[in-house]
């Protein structure tokens, strides 16, 4: 059985201007230890959708509703907020772009890890104190036992990141979502956090949705990724099948307009204009006002999701095969 | 004509004095020490590093936005550091600045149109009722319409509002721009709308940029040259080509080989070079190489002397003592 079963999740938010369909039918599955990237513009839905599997939206405004939302065997859309408090920070963790923002300023980072600790896992102070220092050591922060008792602001960007890592793992969570981690961060220190979470979901097969609009990362850590636009995903496969075979108007454009340190390319293609305001009713494909490869059948009906072949599948009318590549091995 | 670079400078040091310990003086942060390079019109420098390394810091101080300790900034031959504050301002409609985050270098009580009407009349230019249609034509020229002139900062898009930045740096016909981070915040697709006209407006306007980045996808794409900073340093520098087909110096490979592809099988394929802690603080550097704390591939000498600046190549320079075991063990691709 599949960790987490999403079928036809639909967030919306009521606002002045009418009502926003910040997520509009996102289907998917992850399996354990998997790693699933989510892509996509600011506003494309990506952090909606992990925030809603969360439940951390608030409602109202917001308005969480789906076919099926299963994790781990409960059912989310019924599962009470004591369940769900449990469930957070305990089998499901989420680390987001700014930890500066997520720790407790006031706090030292021991006490922060302990205090989920002694929650989640009822350990004791003693039993706590070794795990937390455990935890730290695991994600790489030297002289762990005594940065204990060190402040956030105390610690770097980098370093506050893997504190916010070992915090996340604490619990051996099932699943770990990742809200564009390492954005922030200089890309040396990048590819320490990237290493670290691929080793952690190699030893201890947590499995992950990383959101992230850095298209590099996605393709070195995710076995799947998830391209979403308009609240919706427009291209779902391997990473190979997407970035390889793209066939979705909107994946062609995204890789198109992506440049490349291991090549000096051509002028970056252009994604002209911006995506559509997400409170007027869809009927066509959302991208086809940007799209450059649309073709007529894209004015008449909205296209449906197209299986390419086994687990790759795209909501577009286009022929694609243009843009397809073998994989470089 | 003046003969020499457009742009020199020459051994550039910006130190901040340290916030002070317990025992009095807290000495200096050197947040730039020693930099020089040479710029023409019409060029890009690409500037990269971590945060912290010194690339902004150099950017301001060619416009004088921060006061460098020591070392001369040419420009056409005239130092403008011996300027006096009194001569910035004609100084300043030569060199502009776009910054990361443009919605904040715009005053959000003004509209676009006087946003940039307003450069134009400290400067003193187009007056009277040509300079509506100036600002028009400039509009134009950053692919914005008429209709934006009446918009406020906070109804702009990211990528609206850097096209505002981008205007009212080119309303007083600089010759170069210093270009701060001005994609870092900006989705993709939008990004490379704004790398596409920066590099078309180089071109017809023949401008020399300054391009200060962390992201080295970007900076390959638009730079001619490029020098690798670090802790105040440039360690490495050198045109495109060889930057980044045979970067030498240990911190570039390890840089280079940070920058994640697009590509999965290639992502599959190469070798990391995982650099272990954080950049050192630039009030107390290492003694010798400052890279070394870090290096992959440090000796024990490294300690003892800082590295000159070898060159491999006419216009290809690295400051590193190991430099032929660093491109033997280092592979970043």
């Amino acid at each position: 059985m599949a960790l987490l079963e999403v079928e036809n999740l639909r967030t919306r938010f009521a606002t002045d201007r009418g009502v926003v369909r910040a997520v509009d039918g996102v289907s998917f599955t992850l399996e354990q230890g998997e790693v699933l990237g989510l892509v996509g513009e600011s506003g494309s839905g990506k952090s909606v959708t992990s925030l809603s599997l969360m439940r951390l939206i608030r409602e109202p405004p917001g308005k969480i509703e789906a076919d099926k939302l299963v994790f781990d065997g409960v059912d989310l859309l019924k599962a009470s907020e004591s369940t769900m408090s449990s469930l957070r920070g305990g089998k499901m963790a989420m680390i987001f772009q700014d930890p500066m923002r997520s720790l407790n300023p006031v706090l030292t980072v021991g006490r922060q890890l302990t205090e989920t600790l002694r929650r989640h896992l009822r350990l004791d102070g003693d039993a706590a104190r070794r795990r937390a220092i455990e935890l730290l050591e695991m994600v790489g922060i030297p002289l762990a036992e005594k940065r204990l008792n060190s402040y956030p602001h105390q610690f770097s960007g980098g370093m506050r990141q893997r504190v916010m890592i070992a915090i996340a793992l604490s619990c051996n969570p099932r699943l770990l979502i990742a809200d564009e981690a390492t954005t922030a961060l200089d890309v040396t220190i990048q590819a320490q956090i990237v290493d670290l979470v691929k080793r952690l979901t190699r030893d201890l097969g947590t499995a992950v949705i990383w959101i992230s609009h850095d298209l590099g990362l996605v393709a070195g850590l995710c076995n799947r990724v998830n391209v979403m636009y308009a609240g919706r995903i427009a291209e779902t496969g391997s990473v190979r099948d997407v970035f390889y075979r793209p066939s979705h108007g909107y994946t062609v454009g995204l890789i198109g307009c992506t440049p490349r340190v291991d090549r000096v390319g051509a002028p970056l293609t252009l994604i002209e204009g911006r995506p559509p305001d997400l409170i007027r009713p869809i009927s066509l494909c959302p991208f086809l006002p940007r799209c450059a490869v649309a073709i007529d059948a894209c004015n008449k009906t909205m296209p449906a999701m197209n299986t390419i072949e086994a687990g790759h599948a795209a909501r577009c009318h286009a022929d694609l095969s243009v843009f397809h590549q073998k994989g470089a091995a | 004509m003046t003969a020499g670079p457009f742009i020199e400078v020459k051994d550039l040091k910006v130190h901040f004095p340290a916030p002070k310990n317990l025992f009095g003086s807290g000495g200096a942060i050197k947040a730039v020490d020693g930099v020089s390079f040479t710029l023409e019109r019409g060029r890009t420098l690409g500037l990269v590093g971590e945060s912290g390394c010194g690339k902004s810091t150099t950017g301001y101080s060619i416009l004088r936005l921060i006061e460098p300790t020591s070392g001369q900034i040419l420009i056409e031959g005239q130092d403008i550091l011996q300027l006096p504050q009194s001569q910035l301002r004609p100084l300043r409609r030569r060199m502009q600045i776009i910054f990361q985050d443009a919605g904040a270098s715009l005053d959000p009580r003004m509209p676009v149109g006087d946003l940039i009407s307003e450069a134009l009349e400290i400067h003193g230019l187009w007056p009277g009722a040509d300079r509506r249609r100036r600002v028009r034509k400039l509009l134009d020229l950053v692919g914005l319409s008429t209709q934006h002139a009446e918009r406020y900062p906070h109804e702009l898009s990211g990528g609206q509002a850097q096209r505002v930045a981008i205007c009212r740096a080119l309303a007083v016909e600089p010759q170069l721009i210093v270009c701060d981070e001005p994609v870092s915040a900006l989705d993709v697709s939008v990004q490379a709308q704004i790398v596409n006209l920066l590099q078309d407006l180089q071109k017809e306007l023949n401008l020399a940029y300054i391009f200060i980045s962390h992201d080295l996808s970007v900076v390959r794409h638009v730079s001619d040259e490029i020098a690798v900073m670090y802790l105040g340093r440039i360690v490495e520098k050198a045109d495109r080509k060889r930057i980044f087909e045979g970067a030498a110096h240990p911190y570039s490979r390890s840089l280079l080989s940070a920058v994640s592809i697009p590509d999965p099988d290639v992502e599959q394929r190469r070798r990391r070079i995982i650099l272990s802690g954080d950049l050192p603080s630039p009030a107390n550097p290492p003694s010798g190489c400052r890279f070394r704390t870090r290096c992959p591939i440090v000796e024990e000498d490294c300690a003892l002397h800082d590295p000159p600046t070898r060159l491999l190549e006419p216009t290809h320079g690295a400051a590193c003592l190991h430099i032929q075991k660093s491109q033997e063990l280092l592979k970043w691709t």
